[in-house]
């Protein structure tokens, strides 16, 4: 017995609001970032996963009051993460009472973010996002880095972006895969692996949860420390208790 | 009078610690601080602290807690938390760095090259997630919390302490290591039981209620070293 495998339910945020429909019974108001969180705490959330997805500069304040509501609240481990671009922002948000701020976009276009940020507060609190996707050719599989929210490709080969940003500092990696997102096909179990075995740091297994299946597959087949997913619980089809079941019953450590 | 002073020595989320503790005791007068004096006047003390320990060594110094911070872990009911209870320590691997000597022992790297599960996995470094702690001898703060609970851990080094009665609790991570160390009115954790839910809320409201007796004479306060 020892460390337990992670179930992280993610929120996308806008303006200080939960979007992207979550529906639970006798839930008043589906938005109330509070109020969903407390939801998950008490269903036994490893984790919860807050994503700004606001564009605009002016919205960026909100996610920090956001955030302060949230941990005033709630005493479960929370990442957020979403145009975070500078030191400050990490800052801003780890005081609000984030424990684990998560960059994308901004450590692709400097990744010193990442060492400074890490230098400052601690490889524990700094993850960084790659959404990858599959590149076309022949030989062995590899992935390309997307941005911007998927809709930049940039060039980099995942796996080597993933040992470059452990070796600046990186706490963990968030790993998306782009072909999967919203497919509910399950994980890209060959990306997963190869970022589990490739990186002496956490991988968390994103994109594709249609089943509770293929949570045990990500941990047993794609070695994943912990498994995110969003819809499957947003619209109460599993609880976090019943996908926790689950993996208990396949043999996985998790905490009940 | 501050009942229970969170020191801010500007290393992270402090206000977590302090919303937990305001939670499970809504009387109390609970003060995120960095003046010395507030230190020395408050009921009891948390030290947290996230980060890498020569930067919240030196942030502390900076801030002219160190006097403040080894006079409240001799005379009061004090809780290291993460890097607080890190600090504690006579040094660390990370920097290679001096702590504040007040528990003995040495702060020390997860080996990550040589560990792995029962299966044969590689287990990743940091140390995240949570994990089960064996309460190695019973304790006012572990009151009414069920051994091997579990608490968030998120971490890459841990304390090895010289002494195996200051050893108040074991989790295993790859190796087994002191999770929890206690000394008179000292209680010190490597998890964050601000982000521990119900264990970790236990845990806090233990500590508000602890009545440590203090053995330890408060001596005189060592000077900072030279810079």
């Amino acid at each position: 017995m020892g460390l337990a495998k992670r179930i992280i339910p993610c929120l996308d945020v806008t303006a200080g609001r939960v979007v992207k429909g979550v529906n639970f019974v006798g839930l008043r108001d589906a938005g109330d970032p509070v109020e969903i969180a407390r939801r998950y705490d008490e269903q036994g959330a490893d984790e919860l996963a807050f994503l700004d997805i606001t564009a605009s500069s002016g919205g960026r304040d909100l996610i920090v009051s956001m955030v302060e509501a949230v941990a005033a609240q709630v005493f479960n481990p929370l990442t957020v993460g979403g145009g975070v671009r500078t030191v400050e922002d990490v800052r801003r948000l780890l005081n609000a009472g984030a424990d684990k701020v998560s960059v994308n976009t901004a450590a692709v276009q400097n990744p010193q973010l990442v060492a400074d940020a890490t230098a400052r507060y601690g490889s524990q609190c700094i993850v960084v996002a790659v959404d990858a996707k599959r590149a076309p050719g022949p030989g062995a599989p590899h992935w390309e880095v997307y941005t911007h929210g998927g809709r930049k490709a940039s060039g980099l080969d995942a796996l080597a972006w993933g040992r470059r940003v452990e070796a600046l500092g990186a706490g963990e990696i968030l790993l998306t895969s782009m072909d999967r997102d919203g497919t509910r096909s399950g994980f890209d179990l060959e990306l997963t692996r190869a970022f589990s075995d490739a990186l002496s740091i956490p991988v968390i297994a994103s994109g594709g949860v249609g089943t509770l299946d293929h949570l045990v597959d990500g941990i047993l087949k794609g070695r994943a420390d912990a498994v995110l997913a969003a819809s499957v619980f947003h619209f109460g089809e599993f609880t976090i208790r019943q996908a926790k079941e689950h993996l208990a019953w396949r043999g996985i450590e998790v905490r009940l | 009078m501050t009942d229970v002073a969170v020191i801010d020595y500007g290393m992270g989320n402090l206000r977590s610690v302090a919303k937990a503790i305001e939670h499970v005791a809504p009387r109390l007068e609970v003060a995120i601080t960095s003046d010395p004096r507030v230190v020395l006047r408050a009921g009891r003390v948390v030290f947290p602290g996230q980060g890498a320990m020569p930067d919240c060594m030196r942030e502390m110094e900076a801030r002219g807690l160190r006097e403040a911070v080894i006079a409240a872990a001799r005379a009061k009911p004090f809780l290291g938390i993460c890097s607080g209870l890190q600090m504690l320590f006579d040094a660390s691997e990370e920097g290679d760095v001096a702590g504040l000597g007040l528990l003995p022992g040495r702060v020390r790297r997860f080996p990550a090259d040589r560990m792995t599960d029962a299966q044969g996995i590689r287990l990743k470094v940091p140390h995240m997630g949570w994990n089960e702690v064996r309460q190695m001898a019973p304790h006012p703060l572990w009151q009414g919390i069920a051994p091997g609970s579990r608490f968030y851990f998120v971490h890459s080094y841990f304390p090895e302490p010289a002494s195996r009665e200051l050893v108040a609790g074991q989790s295993v991570y790859g190796v087994p290591f002191a999770c929890a160390c206690a000394r008179d009115n000292v209680f010190a954790v490597q998890f964050h039981p601000e982000k521990s839910q119900a264990a970790g809320l236990r845990l806090l409201a233990n500590f508000v209620a602890w009545q440590p007796a203090v053995h330890r004479p408060v001596l005189a306060v060592p000077a900072a070293p030279a810079a």
